[in-house]
């Protein structure tokens, strides 16, 4: 049974995936066992991913489907687990840009990967990472832009977080749109992800993972 | 005697638009020299696309978004907002830079008509983003997700009442219209109008109104514009846009996320619905080529990029409907200018299915060597002057970059120096080292 979700959610198949849950709630089983089989299937689909076996449909559509496995768990939830995490990445898309789908994608990646992520949203503010830094103690942070304009965006973040006395204690990754190693440069960044993978394999080398 | 347009094959129909484009009507030049630029410009253009005749040198374009406004040390905002403004800015760019075309100057779109009509498709300078940035889109399911057959069975309404009452919040009363079809004849003839009546309603169209009117004041400079530049010895290189079926219901319609779960949920709706937007996506582009005498239709490609799809997914759900718009296209002789936004390394193979000499790719990351490859005696290819190296590289990064593509892409005509993707701001001396580079080394000897 337990395999069969994981496999089912990892297959795509929603409906499927959706009556076993549905089998073992209703047969009293623990929510807790339900979300890990969740969470295997995802782990898979991002190994998918990472082999170009999957694209972002189908990373977007296992994404729905978990929403609505989490919903149906949810209520019968008595807390939410700690799950050990390999450690925090602080991600956002940076000022003056509002592009998420690329941000979105690696958000997930780390998660499926087992990181830890405090996704700050889009259009954030320079100080808004310092903060989160401060607070989360993260020694990971991702820079994601789509516009050009997110290059001196970028610049500015890696300034500020410099001028906080901060940029010893954390590793800067950059990408998205027409980011490129010469960007990387003029940014300070440390170092420049072609795309989620590469972010993955950057935040793991740097965790020691 | 003339052939009737009906009566023309798609060739003869492609030849005569160029004809109309490279002598344009009602044109009084400037001089005989901006006569003879222009002339000399158009051809060029002609001859990297037909493939038919070696071009005399490489012809080069530059694709801007808001980089006049910079260059002449405007905000995007304050060309939005000062329609005024943007005729001295876009022409200023293209006297210094000399590009070979010029694209019209309609990218800074009228704030007061955005305002008037509360736009929510996008943030724009001032409005949700800072006076000095770009617009940028919002996402979002603008069309629900169980309405895919008032797409598919009545896209007239769909456009005219459902889509409009979400993106604008001013026409958010006019949502629940009734068709005004008459099956009554005199009795009850007055029924579908009483919603009209209604404040609301009035108030909604009370808006359109103003918006016309603002849409019109700011027509007048564009048209101005589109009319001087060629005086002045500018080909245009677009007569309008169209899009790829799957990024009008991906960009605005459904949103990215809407549309790839719509790809597992209801695939069947979804190629219904892009089969449905074909034709009049179709005659967008004929109907704006025929009316400028302009072959050149720009289409812009979003989520077919590398990546976004897997090739099952591409050659399922993005390419047929694609290859159909162009293919419309084509046949009334209209020469479809493709931008594949971000790579297309993945793609190269599928997209080689189309006759020869009746379009252009413009790609920004693809790597050239193989788009050339692939294209090779199919379609001229153009771009990739990427953005990293116009916004931090040297002009000798920009010369060296300029070389390497007119030597592999270059060879035997068939191909355009341009940008990559739209830019902003930029080093201006990295543009002009790229435009006076391409017209000194890219002649054809």
């Amino acid at each position: 049974m337990a395999e069969d979700l994981v496999n089912t959610l990892a297959d795509l198949k929603e409906k499927e995936a959706l009556k076993i849950v549905e089998k073992r709630l209703s047969a009293g089983e623990e929510p807790l066992g339900i979300l890990n089989d969740a969470r295997k299937a995802l782990e898979i689909v991002g190994k998918r991913f990472a082999d170009s076996e999957y694209f972002i449909p189908d990373l977007v559509y296992s994404g729905e489907i978990l929403k609505i496995i989490n919903d149906m768990v949810k209520p019968k939830l008595a807390k939410a687990a700690g799950v050990k995490r390999l450690g925090k990445v602080v991600f956002g898309t940076v000022a003056g840009d509002i592009h998420d789908i690329g941000k979105d994608i690696v958000v997930f990646m780390l998660d499926v990967s087992g990181f830890e992520v405090y996704d700050l949203g889009v259009d954030v503010p320079a100080q808004k990472f310092v903060d989160k830094i401060k607070e989360s103690g993260a020694p990971i942070v991702g820079l994601s832009g789509f516009l050009a304009l997110a290059f001196d965006s970028m610049k500015e973040t890696v300034d500020v977080i410099k001028a906080a006395g901060l940029r010893d204690k954390v590793k800067v990754m950059i990408g998205g749109g027409q980011v490129s190693d010469e960007i990387r440069k003029y940014t300070g960044a440390d170092a420049y992800g072609k795309d989620a993978m590469a972010g993955v394999s950057l935040a793991k080398k740097w965790v020691g993972a | 005697m003339e052939k009737q347009w009906e009566e023309m094959s798609s060739d003869e129909k492609q030849e005569a638009l160029f004809q109309r484009w490279i002598s344009p009507e009602g044109v009084e030049f400037a001089s005989p020299e901006a006569e003879k630029l222009y002339k000399e410009r158009a051809t060029r253009i002609k001859d990297a696309i037909q493939l038919k005749k070696l071009p005399d040198r490489v012809p080069v374009m530059l694709i801007p978004s808001f980089a006049p406004a910079f260059y002449s040390g405007l905000t995007p905002h304050d060309v939005m907002y000062d329609y005024d403004k943007i005729t001295a800015a876009w022409k200023k760019f293209s006297l210094d830079f000399q590009p070979d075309t010029h694209g019209g100057c309609a990218v800074p779109s009228p704030g007061k008509f955005l305002e008037i009509l509360d736009f929510k498709l996008y943030k724009w300078p001032g409005h949700g983003v800072s006076p000095e940035t770009t617009y940028q889109c919002i996402e979002g399911e603008y069309m629900k997700a169980d309405e895919y057959d008032i797409l598919i069975h009545n896209p007239l309404y769909f456009f005219y009442y459902t889509w409009p009452s979400r993106v604008f919040g001013a026409l958010e009363p006019i949502q629940t219209l009734p068709h005004l079809s008459f099956l009554t004849e005199m009795y009850g003839v007055a029924v579908p109008f009483i919603p009209y009546g209604l404040p609301p309603v009035q108030a909604a169209y009370k808006a359109l109104l103003e918006a016309g009117n603002d849409a019109l004041k700011w027509a007048g400079v564009v048209g101005a514009f589109d009319k001087e530049m060629p005086a002045l010895g500018f080909p245009a290189h677009q007569a309008g846009p169209t899009k790829a079926p799957f990024d009008v219901i991906g960009d605005t319609l459904r949103g990215t996320r809407g549309i790839m779960v719509d790809m597992y949920r209801q695939p069947d709706k979804l190629l219904q619905a892009m089969e449905a937007l074909t034709p009049m996506l179709i005659q967008l582009g004929v109907g704006a080529a025929k009316q400028a005498g302009n072959p050149l239709i720009f289409i812009p490609l979003h989520k077919g990029a590398d990546g976004f799809l897997s090739d099952e997914q591409f050659k399922k759900f993005y390419w047929p409907s694609l290859r159909n718009v162009i293919m419309g296209l084509v046949d009334e002789g209209v020469v479809p200018f493709i931008w594949a936004e971000g790579g297309y390394n993945s793609r190269l193979e599928v997209i080689r299915d189309l006759p020869k000499g009746k379009m252009a790719w413009l790609f920004d990351l693809t790597d050239m060597a193989k788009a050339k490859e692939a294209l090779d005696g199919i379609a001229c290819v153009a771009g990739n002057m990427p953005m990293d190296l116009l916004t931090v590289g040297t002009p000798q990064d920009a010369r060296d970059h300029a070389k390497k593509l007119i030597d592999t892409c270059g060879k035997g005509g068939g191909y355009i120096m341009a940008n990559g993707a739209f830019f902003d701001e930029v080093k201006w001396e990295n543009l002009k080292a790229i435009v006076d580079f391409t017209k000194e080394y890219g002649v054809y000897k």
